[in-house]
């Protein structure tokens, strides 16, 4: 695909947003946006991760699955590679940063689970993307996700004062708010095409 | 609790999507057309149900600090079939769904089932839990296309029902509509039977 990484960095914030168009993360995104300041570690950390871990499976993809053929692997090899950077990511912030530890280090566990590691890195490789426009995709996700989770958490911490319908609470409300944040970014369409 | 009460509290009772609010990132990208969404839920039965029955067939042999990994890998290797069978007998159909059935592996509903049941529970007890759990995820996949093709695109299945005086609803081809939608099935369901939850 020919696209240039900086365009596709704008396009996964807001034309092609992970969370809004793609619908990846939904589950830690709707449990963890109560409140803003824990969103913000979340996000930063799902952002931080998700760099590295499409920069390293765009490695591995194309220096050993594809060599060897055995890319229906990748589902495997992916899954492994985050789940091990996550771990290892977590030991040394563990060791060499105990304070931020206390902010980030509780969100880690949480991101192995996260589809949208995971879901990135196999649009990478349907898409064909190139080393750099990887790394570009996967920060941008991340900061799209971010924003996105961000977002809902600031609105949630209005809706306590607001009387919202029994059957409606928790998730029922977050995700009509999302639905309109979705059609909010409709209008950004226009910007960066991507797909 | 006899294998019927099993499957009916797994597959509706506790619905994963309405009641615990899991798996819902596949649920709502695959519904805007009802095909994409059964055979989609096809391959989470398939998957879900094969992997519930191995988990709990090796649950005594499994150390407890390799737990979750070994679970994992069990899913990646039975949604790696589900992946080669699509490509092999329905490549329109596996293009279409493109990563999202890879993505069947971090499906929440898939770890929680493994976690919550099969790997506390005898083997056939499991694979009707897996295969119920399945069935009521494939089910609310099924609802939300059906709104979503019907009015999105005037079909069902690919066969046109509504007339040529139709006006497709783009918005319902859209993103934001999964979101409405999830949502106004979660506040029916809440508002219906759960009332005292």
């Amino acid at each position: 695909m020919d696209i240039s990484a900086f365009l596709l960095f704008w396009a996964a914030i807001f034309t092609s947003n992970i969370l809004l168009t793609n619908f990846l993360g939904m589950c830690s995104y709707l449990s963890v946006s109560k409140e803003v300041e824990s969103s913000l570690g979340l996000g930063i950390a799902v952002t931080f991760v998700l760099v590295f871990t499409t920069g390293l499976n765009w490695l591995v993809y194309r220096y050993l699955l594809v060599p060897l053929g055995i890319e229906y692997l990748q589902y495997i090899v992916f899954i492994i590679v985050i789940a091990a950077f996550v771990q290892l990511l977590e030991l040394l912030i563990e060791r060499y940063a105990p304070a931020l530890y206390y902010t980030l280090g509780i969100f880690l566990p949480l991101i192995t689970v996260n589809c949208a590691i995971f879901g990135v890195s196999l649009f990478m490789v349907i898409r064909d993307y190139n080393f750099v426009q990887s790394l570009a995709y996967g920060l941008g996700s991340g900061l799209g996700w971010l924003l996105a989770i961000l977002m809902l958490a600031g609105i949630r911490s209005k809706l306590r004062e607001k009387m919202v319908p029994a059957g409606l609470r928790g998730a029922g409300i977050s995700l009509i708010i999302t639905g309109i944040m979705a059609l909010a970014f409709i209008g950004f369409s226009g910007i960066a095409p991507i797909q | 609790m006899t294998r019927k009460e099993i499957f009916l509290t797994s597959a509706f009772r506790e619905n994963s999507v309405w009641k615990q609010i899991l798996g819902i990132c596949s649920s709502l990208a695959v519904t805007n057309l009802m095909l994409n969404s059964l055979i989609m839920g096809i391959g989470v039965i398939f998957a879900l149900a094969l992997s519930s029955l191995t988990v709990s067939l090796i649950r005594d042999y499994t150390p407890r600090s390799v737990r979750m990994i070994a679970q994992t890998l069990i899913m990646a290797a039975y949604v790696i079939m589900v992946d080669i069978l699509l490509k092999a007998f329905m490549p329109q159909i596996s293009k279409q769904l493109g990563p999202y059935v890879g993505l069947i592996i971090t499906n929440c509903i898939l770890m929680g089932r493994l976690e919550a049941f099969a790997s506390k529970n005898p083997p056939l007890d499991s694979l009707v839990d897996g295969i119920g759990a399945g069935i009521g995820y494939t089910f609310v996949l099924l609802l939300i296309s059906f709104v979503r093709e019907l009015f999105g695109f005037g079909t069902l299945f690919g066969i046109r029902i509504l007339g040529s005086w139709w006006t497709n609803w783009s918005i319902m081809v859209m993103a934001p509509s999964a979101f409405f939608l999830l949502a106004l099935l979660i506040w029916i369901v809440n508002s219906k039977y759960y009332k005292e939850g």
